[in-house]
């Protein structure tokens, strides 16, 4: 292992610990694809109707189990006392928590993002409708867990910290969740789409430049609490 | 003493708690009195003296709580994310008291702006509540509102949930812009807005004056409220200390 550079060992050692523990890394997966085959049931199978709530049923369950999986984000490191190790370490916080949202994405978002189409295909979306969803959650999960990191990081170590986390992130994910969602809708009525996710990379870009500083400053405060 | 010095000065000596405890009990009667005067003025020369819109009719008068509350929304989360930043960079613990004491009194303007606005909604749109732009972005303020005082009140060391607390609300400051133009763009069906046009208001003059005094008097309201909350958090916050036991022996 690459010890010289600590984004690629942060990242190797997250990645390792996470496929250590298959199961758990199919369930926000499976929670995706539950949900979204719910709805259906209770709402009518109807292609017309499915055609056009699809877009928003997607990125909804993709919006929650993204917020599932987010809250074991920093549990083990936080209760075996290796995040105080972590932060102390003379390599920059905010460059391992950006390593370790990484390998969280790529342990949940990316096969959420991959397994995406078949569920465009159970909800009766058009190939190019299906494309633009793909496109649009490629964009827009990453945004999902950076800024789901900071309020994991606020609300590490308290007690109901799930519903709160919930009530913290849930407003901030509302840009994504129009601009993704709208790009689909839009794709699907043959409209432009461009504008939307051109949106949701101008988020990302955001994200990923400023939360990793704020996450890593969170966890300071978190963790000089106990 | 150069300018920038005597600003550091006045800066210290605000954040001094005792001198803030004197100086606000000082300034809260000329506040309270100002707030009854400036209100009174405002609901009577929109209740009575505004002349009735010509399509609206009377109904338009609820214009006179509602887009001051709603004004006021936004105002206060600004105030609170500038104490949260003066907070985590200078340290200065009365920043603090102002940032949490803003929160309930924010959260209270937004939930009267979105009662009053769905009041208003019923006889304008013919239901109580619509999917437009400027409502649902009063809607998530008021979650973000919740999940700040939410926050706040989860963790019990005063120092940690200071600083958590800002960290949020100004994550939060940074969203409020890309949230509003999300929701915006998403959707607009409100009536466009009608006073902002300050060169030439689409509004006649005797509707405007008492919006206006309305708008002051909330300021007013807020500062006299935030200013009875500051003093009875310093209070408790300063209990050991010696100004506080003088205080109290004194009186």
């Amino acid at each position: 292992m690459n010890t010289r550079n600590p984004f690629i060992a942060m990242l190797f050692r997250d990645l390792r610990i996470a496929f250590r523990q298959r199961a758990e890394i199919m369930l926000p997966v499976i929670f995706f694809v539950v949900v979204v085959s719910l709805f259906p049931l209770a709402i009518s199978p109807d292609p017309t109707v499915l055609k056009s709530i699809g877009p928003g049923v997607i990125w909804i369950a993709a919006l929650l189990s993204i917020l599932l999986s987010l809250q074991s984000l920093f549990r083990s490191d936080f209760s075996d006392g290796s995040m105080e190790q972590i932060l102390l370490s003379p390599f920059p916080g905010s460059l391992l928590m950006l390593a370790r949202i990484v390998a969280q994405w790529c342990v949940t978002g990316l096969p959420l993002i991959i397994i995406s189409p078949l569920l465009g295909l159970l909800l009766h979306l058009d190939a190019h409708v299906i494309w633009v969803l793909f496109i649009s959650l490629l964009l827009g999960v990453p945004y999902l867990n950076m800024v789901g990191a900071i309020g994991v990081a606020l609300t590490i170590g308290l007690r109901q910290a799930g519903a709160l986390l919930s009530l913290l992130v849930l407003p901030l994910y509302v840009p994504v969740l129009i601009f993704g969602s709208n790009a689909v809708i839009s794709a699907s009525n043959d409209l432009p789409y461009n504008g939307q996710l051109l949106w949701l990379a101008a988020l990302l870009v955001i994200a990923t430049t400023l939360s990793p500083f704020v996450i890593s400053f969170a966890l300071r405060v978190s963790c000089s609490y106990r | 003493m150069s300018v920038k010095d005597k600003v550091w000065l006045w800066f210290h000596r605000m954040a001094s708690p005792a001198y803030f405890y004197k100086l606000a009990g000082q300034l809260l009667p000329w506040c309270i009195v100002a707030t009854i005067i400036l209100m009174l003025v405002g609901l009577v020369g929109g209740l009575v003296f505004a002349p009735a819109d010509y399509q609206q009719g009377d109904g338009f008068r609820i214009i006179y709580v509602h887009v001051p509350a709603a004004w006021m929304s936004m105002f206060v989360y600004m105030v609170m994310a500038v104490n949260s930043a003066i907070f985590l960079i200078w340290h200065i613990k009365l920043s603090d008291i102002v940032a949490r004491s803003s929160a309930i009194i924010g959260a209270s303007f937004t939930f009267l702006a979105l009662v009053t606005g769905s009041i208003w909604g019923k006889p304008m749109w013919g239901t109580w509540w619509v999917w437009d732009a400027r409502l649902t972005s009063e809607l998530l303020l008021l979650f973000l509102y919740l999940g700040y005082i939410g926050l706040r009140s989860a963790i019990d060391d005063r120092r940690v949930a200071g600083k958590a607390g800002s960290i949020l609300a100004l994550v939060g400051a940074i969203n409020i812009p890309i949230i509003h133009y999300s929701v915006v763009w998403w959707n607009t069906l409100h009536q466009a807005p009608s006073v902002s046009k300050f060169d030439n208001p689409s509004i006649e003059i005797n509707m405007l004056v008492p919006l206006l005094c309305m708008a002051i008097a909330f300021k007013l309201f807020y500062l006299c409220i935030l200013l009875i909350n500051s003093r009875s958090e310093l209070l408790e916050q300063e209990k050991r200390s010696n100004w506080v036991k003088e205080l109290v022996t004194s009186s």
